[in-house]
């Protein structure tokens, strides 16, 4: 029953898939549709199959961008909210500026960023990926190091317990979730910055220059092998932080 | 018990807590009230909501400072005792914490004082076996039922072995069987223990079955009406709920409040819906 249970839930969406797949190859076939308009996936796999190693070293590139950022992004804004949780009047000065900031799309701000920096540097993106990182965890982290049960703060201070106690022994521990909340949006969100990020010029050897300059070369199934690149990085991304949010869950769950 | 026979478990001296003093919102919680109790006794604190029981239980614990007035638990500033952890809390929610066991949440306030963890581990033993739980050390808070957590919770107040326990409400989100279980329990580990219990609820038989005296409060400003003892003997069992001295004691704690409850429907006529 319970084999069967899982199966159904694997099968499901695999199936959908491949029908989706064959609809998809049938249009483009039997309606003979031109390949700059829209590339068949046999077409689309045969480039990836055949570019593989350019697409591994296009996906190295923008993956490292987002890795990198995603790093930095993720230990400066666990830092801020720290500091945010100290200080009660920064909090409410930098909390509504970090939640808009998380409603816009900052990363746009990279073509300002490349004009600051040379052309051959990757740096603007990886800053770019580290700032739009930032503002998610430090929003997410630091509402889990403030709300925290009141009760259970009453509790600690009738223990006499200083304010460090309070901090690792209720507003860390009340926090990590949130943390694993927020990686799961930011993980994703950083590989789709660091794409977008080459869109806007500066160097041209990752997965997002790749797609715009084959499709200007009107190259589609070659754009579209790079778009596969994109998604399978951006769901190993989503895959790990789902793995590590499970690793901390262990025996806590509910 | 000898030693401290002396000593007050908590004396509070003409102490009065105003909230946002000087305001708009000002709120008179607490008018010149005094209370001392002895060391051993269960005390508890009843009146309408709004009367300023839970504010008198905080100020007793040192957790608000108040406005007027003194207090000293166990012969020392509250501060102090506060510092020196000579009472255990616990509240209507059982507080505890998802992320640790249950062993590891009654070892919190031990922790906090510096034991070690061998020492922990034989204390919440210990404390697991009074509350009878002995099996559920190692589960966590979320797989026990409310009854068993609140039951945590008292293990976690008492773990350091306070002279003084002070409950708000602690079983006031259970259902009625569970609850006069627990009643029953906290008077068999109170004896256990001899520990002395401030006790703040909004139910008259729960405090007449546990107190050796109940303190009917007013609102608006919080003072003490009247102090019931209560003639029941030490040892109380099932059979004191159906004797007539449990009856006769609802029934002055009754009418203690409903002199409060009339006084402030006087006093705040628009309003006196509020406290039914």
């Amino acid at each position: 029953m319970k084999t069967l249970e899982r199966f159904k839930k694997i099968a499901t969406p695999f199936v959908f898939g491949v029908v989706f797949l064959g609809l998809w190859e049938g249009s483009v076939n039997g309606f003979d549709l031109k390949p700059y308009f829209l590339a068949a996936p046999s077409k689309i796999m045969e480039q990836f199959l055949n570019n593989t190693t350019r697409i591994w070293e296009a996906t190295a590139v923008s993956g490292s961008n987002a890795l990198i950022g995603l790093c930095l992004g993720t230990i400066f804004g666990i830092a801020m909210s720290f500091i945010l949780s100290r200080f009660r009047f920064l909090n409410e000065l930098v909390t509504p500026l970090a939640i808009s900031l998380n409603a816009i799309p900052i990363f746009v701000l990279v073509a300002v960023l490349n004009n600051m920096y040379s052309i051959t540097s990757e740096v603007p993106r990886r800053f770019m990926v580290t700032l739009v990182v930032y503002f998610i965890i430090l929003v997410n982290v630091a509402r889990g190091l403030t709300q925290v049960s009141s009760i259970q703060v009453e509790l600690m201070r009738s223990y006499a317990a200083s304010e460090f106690a309070i901090l690792r022994k209720v507003r860390v521990p009340n926090a990590i979730p949130y943390l694993f909340t927020a990686l799961k949006v930011a993980a994703p969100a950083s590989v789709i910055t660091a794409f977008v990020s080459e869109y806007f010029g500066g160097l041209q050897n990752g997965l997002g220059s790749r797609i715009t300059s084959n499709i200007a070369n009107s190259k589609n199934a070659a754009a579209w092998a790079y778009v596969l690149g994109a998604c399978l990085l951006g769901l190993a991304f989503y895959t790990v932080s789902i793995i590590l949010e499970g690793l901390t869950r262990k025996g806590q769950s509910k | 018990m000898s030693a401290v026979a002396n000593t007050s478990a908590v004396e509070v001296i003409g102490a009065s807590k105003i909230f946002n003093e000087g305001t708009a919102n000002q709120v008179d919680a607490l008018l010149d009230v005094n209370l001392t109790i002895a060391p051993g006794e269960f005390v508890s604190l009843i009146g309408p909501s709004g009367c300023g029981k839970s504010t008198l239980l905080r100020l007793i614990a040192n957790l608000l400072e108040p406005t007027q007035g003194e207090i000293s638990v166990n012969g020392k500033t509250s501060a102090q005792a506060r510092l020196d952890q000579d009472y255990g809390m616990a509240f209507q929610q059982a507080g505890l914490f998802d992320w640790r066991t249950v062993s590891k949440n009654i070892e919190l306030p031990l922790e906090l004082k510096g034991w070690d963890k061998k020492k922990r581990a034989v204390r919440a033993a210990e404390m697991l076996e009074l509350v009878k739980l002995q099996d559920f050390g190692n589960m966590f808070p979320w797989q026990l039922s409310g009854g068993m957590q609140q039951r945590v919770a008292i293990a976690r107040a008492l773990a350091a072995h306070p002279p003084l326990l002070l409950m708000d409400e602690p079983f006031g989100a259970l259902d009625e069987m569970t609850r006069e279980y627990m009643q029953g329990e906290l008077l068999r580990i109170c004896e256990e223990t001899s520990t002395t219990v401030v006790f703040v609820t909004h139910s008259i038989p729960e405090a007449v079955y546990l107190s050796n005296r109940v303190v009917v409060m007013s609102p608006r400003p919080g003072r003490i009406l009247e102090i019931i003892p209560v003639n029941l003997g030490s040892k109380r069992s099932e059979l004191t709920r159906a004797a007539d001295g449990f009856f006769r004691s609802i029934t002055s704690v009754r009418e203690a409040l409903r002199g409060t409850h009339a006084d402030h429907v006087a006093s705040t006529a628009i309003r006196g819906v509020e406290d039914r």
